[in-house]
């Protein structure tokens, strides 16, 4: 791997058209502009390099930005090749994702270079066959003079192109969607071959000359703290050479905790393993440390029936609407903390060194970790280069940035590259879970099917209130910030609406997993809805269409920009429908369910069929997806990554659950914390809106939330049975 | 320490680890092979398979020692140029997401249509659930699978 390489080198030979370009890849819009972090180069031999660092976790991002080059630069798609950008500190600013933002917030940026790119390429045709660049035209990979057929390869012409004054990109004709001849269709990723044949290097498969191989043993319960150590039989480990203490972080930031603990490095992975598994430590525990899933589910029916702690939204009188009202219907919801469980666990290597820091990690968070490393070592920026490689998923996991201090923390006390490896008890044990949930609902119909009154009290371990981010006392309204996750947005229209939330106090580390909070939400009122349709003796998606027949906004009650339409739920709800055959007889003990929900500007409906047995066995057997993400760059990347978000959320309903004991996760591998595998896979059919809108919020997370209440829906509409709580395990 | 023979793709070596190391990490640190990938450590996940005289094993689970003088066959020896069906099949039905199981899940494959040349899609789903994906590309993996059967005849 090249580690020194200048910006000069970087731009290689002299006859080369080179622009760099700055690409914003978080979701959030970027307020600085113009410091170069991605660059397209065509050299004379036709090859046009697209240099990038944008993390790709599977989310098929890097092929998109790709697709949208090739668009506007009228290239031919076989001569683009993606490689790894130049490792100049100064370009890691923004070089993160997060939020589905990957796709939509490079989407005119990359136009715009490769369209900045074919007007240069216009330009020096113009200029070498002396004519007018309104005559020529970029067609897969050439130009072509329209009045005399003259063509010459954009390979060609880069020697002239190189000495023009680059256009502002800002003022470049970019293509009418309609004549797209890539975007929008489904095209094959660029990162496939390399995840096919071995070569493509994740985290963990960085090697660098000389490099050690580090585990920490950490306290294994929440809390604790390093009492003491015996290290003389590590030591004695072959292979081990260096054991030490290195203490915990929760500053500057507590939202990246540290737990601390007991380094081993050693010459290898398993050196290091086994070195760990004969060091003796002794670990101090504190009143955290006694937390387990008895004692919280405890705090959560108390702090239920309790006072609220915030209320979001209080529209009528919801509560003297259901006082006393005889036909209500009540439901409580329960959802337990989940793992993240990435295939490919925790790790980081770090080199450092007199002048500077090195880092490869397979992160999402590319320009924080430079800053926090920043900070962490002394050096400044420009100082520490962070080499972001391709990440074993992520789901939110990787945009912590605790496993990499810890790399920089042992590496700091050798002189070697250190790779701290997390084993998959690390990080089962030290995952930043998905929050516990419990949700009250009460809603109440009148004679028409309209809902007179929705109450919805939701109760959580906050990842606001575990984050802590002022330091101050936690205002109540953003310890529910992220905790309420659209539930504060129910396109159904109710008279009377009041939503309230309550934090629960834990221990347990937690943080954002695929669509956050949305998927636990979703499950309550995607259920409750259903509850409520049986109650109105209605077909559960004639009463969402009803309810939602017509045009309507609704608006974000703490955020001026953002809204729903009801327009998009019902389109995503009868495209579902009709490709679900909704209404088709079903034989005996099968049944469908379906469910709505939005995440970002991403509409979802997904409708599940799925079969019960006697002895309450169940399987699901089809879900079929509907999505309107606006304009699906890569159909078949849109496709895929709904396929993922729904079989990822199928754990969560199947068989996924940590449960906590001793202050600590009792799963520890994939024995005790089940995911889904292939046997238990349902077929799934996704079918995307057409839709020339811009593309607004990606589909990384979208496909999530709608799972769990079709699944459950469905199985109450094949047996009569509710189910309220997740994982469903069996149908008793 | 006595030095263990081994056969990688082809290749001879020596080696002196200790005969209890497990074959998963000779390969990926000893070697340099990392195609070979690490998920648990216990034999439930799949992602360290590797053929063994052209059987499908979990190298986390299988000691350096036990394999001397027999053929081992990783990711990276499985084909020249991803020519083998799967691979080519694994392209055609565009199935990595994140790419870190597929290492495995392709020679898990591989194996199961070396001794079934058209498993049914039971035969598929029992030979395949050891090999977990999160990304849960798993009814393209078995598309793939079918497409690469189909190939084959």
């Amino acid at each position: 791997m090249n580690v020194t390489v200048t910006r000069r080198e970087a731009m290689k030979s002299g006859a080369a058209l080179v622009l760099g370009f700055y690409l914003p890849v978080r979701s959030a819009p970027a307020s600085e502009h113009g410091e170069l972090n991605a660059w397209i180069r065509i050299t004379p031999d036709n090859q046009i390099t697209f240099l990038t660092e944008v993390p790709e976790m599977g989310q098929g991002t890097r092929t998109a930005n790709v697709m949208m080059l090739a668009e506007e630069l009228d290239a031919d798609w076989s001569t683009i090749r993606v490689e790894q950008a130049p490792n100049i500190p100064e370009i890691y600013k923004h070089l993160g994702t997060g939020g589905s933002g990957g796709t939509s917030s490079t989407w005119l940026p990359m136009r715009k270079a490769g369209a900045q790119a074919r007007e240069m390429l216009l330009m020096a045709a113009a200029q070498q066959w002396q004519v007018r660049v309104d005559e020529c035209r970029a067609e897969a990979g050439s130009i072509i003079h329209i009045p005399s057929g003259r063509r010459a390869r954009f390979g060609d012409l880069v020697e002239i192109a190189s000495k023009l004054t680059p256009v502002n990109p800002d003022q470049v004709r970019l293509k009418d969607p309609r004549d797209f001849r890539y975007v929008g269709k489904p095209m094959a990723r660029v990162d496939a071959p390399g995840k096919v044949d071995g070569s493509a290097i994740f985290g963990l498969d960085v090697r660098v000359p000389g490099m050690l191989f580090a585990v920490i043993a950490r306290c294994p319960h929440f809390g604790g703290k390093l009492a003491g150590y015996n290290d003389r039989a590590a030591r004695a480990v072959p292979g081990v050479r260096s054991v030490f203490a290195v203490e915990r972080l929760d500053r500057p930031s507590s939202a990246n905790k540290t737990v601390g603990g007991v380094a081993v490095v050693a010459e290898s992975t398993w050196a290091a393993i086994q070195g760990r598994k004969a060091l003796e430590a002794t670990w101090e525990r504190g009143p955290e440390g006694y937390e387990s899933s008895d004692t919280l589910r405890k705090q959560f029916e108390a702090q239920s029936i309790a006072p609220p702690n915030f209320i979001a939204v209080d529209r009528g009188n919801a509560v003297s609407a259901l006082a006393g009202a005889r036909k209500k219907v009540q439901a409580i919801y329960e959802l337990p903390f989940q793992a993240h469980a990435t295939m490919e666990p925790m790790n980081t290597t770090v080199q450092v060194r007199e002048n500077g820091v090195e880092v490869w990690s397979p992160t999402q968070i590319g320009e924080e970790t430079q800053k926090w490393i920043a900070k962490l070592s002394g050096f400044p920026l420009n100082r520490v280069i962070v080499h972001i490689t391709f990440s074993g998923g992520s789901f939110g996991r990787r945009g912590q940035w605790d496993y990499i201090a810890e790399a920089w923390q042992v590496a700091k006390e050798m002189k070697e590259p250190v790779q701290l490896v997390w084993t998959r008890e690390d990080d089962m044990l030290h995952d930043f879970y998905r929050p516990y949930f419990l949700h009250r609902i009460s809603g109440l119909l009148d004679d028409q099917e309209q809902i007179v009154a929705w109450s919805h009290r939701i109760l959580s371990t906050s990842v606001h209130e575990y984050f802590n981010w002022d330091f101050k006392a936690p205002d109540p309204k953003f310890v529910a910030g992220l905790e309420l996750g659209c539930a504060d947005m129910v396109p159904y229209p109710a008279q009377n609406v009041r939503l309230e939330y309550t934090p629960v106090h834990s221990a347990v580390p937690r943080a954002w997993w695929r669509s956050v909070e949305t998927a636990c939400n979703a499950f309550a009122t995607e259920s409750f809805i259903d509850e409520l349709a049986h109650e109105a003796r209605h077909d559960p998606y004639e009463f969402r269409m009803t309810l939602l027949k017509e045009d309507r906004r609704i608006q974000s009650p703490s955020d001026q920009s953002y809204f729903h339409e009801t327009r998009k739920f019902r389109t995503v709800l009868q495209l579902a429908a009709e490709k679900a055959g909704w209404g088709k007889p079903l034989s005996k003990g099968r049944g469908r369910g379906i469910a709505c929900y939005v995440f970002g500007h991403t509409y979802v409906a997904q409708v599940a069929e799925v079969s019960v047995s006697d002895d309450g066995g169940w399987r699901v057997n089809r879900v079929v997806a509907a999505v309107d993400c606006g304009l699906a760059v890569n159909p078949d990347g849109v496709r895929a990554q709904i396929e993922g978000g729904i079989n990822y959320a199928f754990t969560t309903v199947l068989s996924g659950e940590i449960t906590i004991k001793d202050g600590a996760a009792e799963q520890r591998n994939f024995d005790g914390y089940r995911v889904l595998r292939m046997k238990d896979a349902p077929d799934i059919g996704v079918f995307i809106v057409p839709s020339m809108e811009e593309p607004a919020s990606g589909v990384g997370e979208g496909g999530v939330p709608p799972l769990a209440p079709a699944v459950a829906n469905a199985i109450f509409a094949a047996t009569g049975k509710r189910v309220r709580r997740l994982p469903i395990l069996t149908i008793s | 320490m006595n030095s263990i023979g081994l056969i990688v793709n082809g290749k001879r070596h020596e080696l002196a680890v200790p005969p209890d190391t497990p074959l998963l990490w000779v390969l990926r640190d000893t070697l340099g092979l990392t195609g070979t990938k690490y998920g648990c450590g216990m034999g439930l996940c799949g992602a360290c398979t590797v053929h063994l005289d052209g059987q499908a094993v979990r190298s986390c689970q299988t000691s350096i020692g036990s394999v001397a003088k027999r053929q081992v066959t990783t990711i990276e020896g499985l084909s020249a140029n991803r020519s083998h069906p799967i691979q080519r099949a694994w392209i055609a039905e565009q199935v990595p997401q994140c790419g870190y199981c597929q290492s495995g899940q392709i020679m898990q494959a591989a194996a199961l249509v070396a001794r079934t040349p058209h498993p049914t899609r039971e035969q598929i789903d029992e030979a395949m659930s050891g090999n977990i994906c999160r990304c849960a590309t798993y009814q393209r993996i078995r598309r793939a699978i079918q497409r690469a059967a189909e190939a084959k005849a």
